[in-house]
């Protein structure tokens, strides 16, 4: 991996991917250990900025920072000066004087954490800028492609050449489309957009897919279905007549799971709207990996803070010596 | 009277180039010759290796004055023009109060008066800017604004535009057009495009500049009166401008000097430096607009400076205003982008002569920007070395604002000396006053 920031699934290249997940592996194992926790990170300070609400995502960077010991500042826009009126620009510079090693910044703007790295000397990690990328969902996808894949036996792990992964939904305004189309491309993946015109971005120049709104045409093909959440405000609108329509067209009902291939996943980054994007009894097939998902979101994200934090001498998965 | 000679440059203007030696008798030229010999006690300005031209003539400044003091006067927006080769410049008229009403126009022309460059005033076509009410055109045309614009945003109703043009062709004076549907640019901060889709910012099309500037050539046909189109952007545009100027329809065009030069691929940055309205396109546009300037369908080079304090612009894109500085950088930048396409007379007619006369500034209007450079002519000149290079740094830019997106990079071409009714405002690259 290049650089001591991610902000983007571009920074890993294919080889930053495969290091990661392999790093994942390792801290799978940790979480299956009586105490799961390393001191790789001890005397290490994260911080997460959330000027986006996103309680789940937070969970997961802070629970992935205290399994490699490092301490944890928490902060929120809600609970912020930023709501007395200080700057993006001091707010940074304010926790950087505090003295933290690593910055995981959620905003609705695109491109924030990447202009954050110019008010800090921590590593900044994206976990979320408005509609640009959201680096760390599609590690853990892979992820969890990865590993039902091993699980289903034969095909050598991280190359995901061969498979066919249709992303279903509003891919226009999704940073996890955009993370997981360079993500599962780099891998090998070959990935079919699947949205009405006004759910796809406006230009799909130099993107490595293929895109259509007939998702009952390519359903049969699909070794992964990646269903992406509507947001029920682009509905009514000029983007979609409704939900109603949006559920028939490309929801995923129970009929259509049952033309799936029979080895096909079903993926979601949460949260799911049962109902729309999903049935809600499809939701819960023991194809549906939504759950695992979520857990392995812990693994990768400590495996990419180990990365940036710990450096090449770093000890991967050292016992916890019993004071932390 | 005081005396000064410019000693050693070419001189250029709309009847050509040539060696001369340029002599300054108080507030005008009265000789332009090969080896004039400096008058005892005249001041000898050296221009070698310079080209010597009538003042550069800028129709789209943003002084931001009355409202805007944080991020620019008139006392710097001036020195800045100045500092840029500009003898006049015509403020916009989006200050708060807007220039709608002849008192706010009055106070600018004011405040304009000992600046360092002329200050000529453009007024809303609608009252406020809102796209409603007429603005008291007549009331504000005797004052002798010439140029009408609701810049920073287009009028968006039709039947406003429609009376607007029929009311001014009495007037004889032309509105001005910020082409931008509001519905097609709604809540686009950059070009919409690959770079857009990649970065994830929502977009606004280039049909969004395209559809209002078709809608006002229709318009133009219909009432004849004439119109020119601030800050063109797109390939489209081009287009549609050649194809009214070949039919005849009285129109005028400028573009920007970042529009030549800046693609959308600047904004992988997310610097909001990089924001302007309208956004930086891409490289088929680029070359569009420089086409369009080469061939003439495009008539000037307007900067759009547009200053913005810089907490504003260290917001996340999304939320920052659009808007770039240009005044100081601008024609080397232009020099830069059209080297080997277009001479010195073609680039210095899209800087002098060619806005003088749409702002009505030039000699045949009564004014005395953009003439030639001879005896009897006003010595509002400069004197610009195409050869100078020099590294932009933003914070010694004399705007108030630091929003250049040019910091750091090198450009080719300075200014060296202007002079301003025969005053040397700046010399040697630094404003005098």
């Amino acid at each position: 991996m290049s650089g001591r920031h991610l902000l983007s699934v571009a920074d890993l290249g294919r080889q930053g991917i495969e290091e990661i997940l392999r790093l994942a592996d390792s801290f799978k194992e940790v979480a299956g250990r009586p105490i799961p926790r390393v001191p790789a990170l001890r005397g290490k300070t994260v911080a997460t900025l959330f000027f986006e609400a996103s309680t789940r995502t937070r969970l997961s960077f802070e629970t992935a920072a205290k399994r490699l010991s490092a301490d944890v500042m928490s902060f929120s826009a809600s609970t912020s000066s930023l709501e007395k009126g200080e700057s993006l620009r001091d707010t940074i510079e304010t926790i950087d004087a505090m003295g933290v090693d690593a910055m995981i910044v959620r905003h609705r703007s695109s491109g924030v954490p990447a202009r954050v790295t110019a008010w800090t000397s921590a590593s900044v990690v994206n976990a979320g800028d408005g509609q640009h990328e959201h680096p760390t969902q599609a590690l853990l996808d892979c992820y969890t492609i990865r590993e039902a894949l091993g699980e289903s036996g034969g095909r050598p792990q991280t190359d995901f050449s061969g498979l066919r992964i249709g992303i279903v939904g509003d891919v226009r305004h999704s940073r996890v489309a955009r993370s997981d189309v360079l993500a599962l491309s780099l891998l090998g993946a070959e990935v079919v957009l699947v949205a009405p015109r006004t759910l796809l971005p406006p230009s799909l120049e130099g993107w490595p897919v293929k895109a259509t709104a007939d998702l009952d045409a390519v359903l049969g093909e699909l070794d992964v279905v990646y269903l992406l959440r509507i947001q029920a405000e682009r509905a009514g609108r000029l983007l979609l007549p409704d939900l109603d329509e949006y559920h028939a067209r490309f929801g995923l009902t129970r009929e259509r799971a049952g033309r799936l291939a029979e080895r096909a996943l079903i993926m979601h980054p949460g949260p799911m709207i049962r109902g729309v994007e999903i049935a809600p009894e499809v939701a819960d097939l023991p194809a549906s990996l939504v759950t695992r998902q979520v857990r392995n979101g812990v693994f990768v994200r400590s495996a990419v803070l180990f990365h940036l934090l710990a450096g090449p001498a770093g000890a991967v998965v050292g016992e916890e010596d019993g004071d932390g | 009277m005081a005396e000064l000679l410019i000693r050693g440059g070419t001189v250029v203007d709309e009847g050509g180039e040539r060696r001369a030696d340029v002599l300054v008798s108080g507030r005008d030229v009265v000789a332009v010759a090969e080896g004039i010999e400096a008058p005892a006690g005249a001041r000898v300005l050296d221009a070698g290796g310079c080209l010597v031209a009538p003042g550069l003539v800028d129709l789209h400044t943003h002084l931001r004055q009355p409202g805007g003091e944080v991020a620019e006067t008139v006392e710097s927006g001036c020195r800045a023009a100045a500092l840029g080769g500009y003898g006049a410049v015509v403020a916009m008229p989006n200050t708060e109060p807007a220039i709608d009403d002849p008192s706010v126009a009055r106070d600018v022309l004011e405040l304009g008066r000992g600046a360092l460059a002329q200050v000529a005033v453009a007024g809303a076509i609608t009252i406020g800017r809102r796209g409603e009410r007429l603005s008291p055109m007549g009331e504000l045309a005797a004052l002798g604004v010439r140029l009408f614009t609701d810049d920073g945003s287009g009028v968006q109703d039709a039947s406003v535009m429609r009376q607007a043009l029929e009311y001014a062709g009495d007037l004889g004076v032309v509105l001005a057009e910020h082409c931008e549907d509001a519905s097609l640019a709604a809540g686009g901060h950059m070009h919409e495009g690959a770079w857009s889709s990649r970065l994830g910012l929502p977009g606004q099309p280039a049909l969004a500049e395209e559809a209002m500037l078709a809608r006002d050539l229709s318009l133009v046909r219909l009432t004849r009166t004439p119109m020119h189109f601030l800050h063109l952007s797109t390939a489209g545009s081009v287009d549609l401008v050649r194809r009214a100027k070949a039919e005849g329809l009285p129109v005028t065009a400028e573009v920007t000097p970042h529009h030549l030069l800046l693609t959308d691929a600047e904004v992988a940055s997310y610097d909001p430096v990089f924001k302007v309205n309208p956004p930086l396109r891409g490289q088929a546009d680029v070359e569009a607009v420089r086409g369009g300037l080469v061939e003439g369908v495009i008539d000037a080079v307007a900067t759009d400076h547009a200053p913005h304090p810089p907490e504003t612009k260290e917001r996340p894109f999304e939320e920052a205003p659009p808007g770039m500085l240009g005044l100081e950088t601008a024609l080397a930048v232009a020099f830069g982008a059209l080297s080997g396409r277009l001479g010195a007379v073609g680039l210095l007619g899209a800087f002098s002569w060619r806005p003088a006369r749409i702002a009505g500034l030039d000699p045949a209007s009564g004014g005395r920007q953009g003439g030639p450079v001879a005896p009897g002519a006003p010595a509002n000149l400069v004197v610009f070395d195409p050869a100078a290079e020099w590294e932009v740094d933003p914070a010694a830019l004399s705007s108030r604002s630091r929003n250049t997106p040019y910091g750091g990079r090198r450009l080719r071409g300075r200014v060296r000396h202007t002079l301003r009714e025969g005053e040397p405002v700046v010399v040697d690259a630094r404003a005098q006053r």
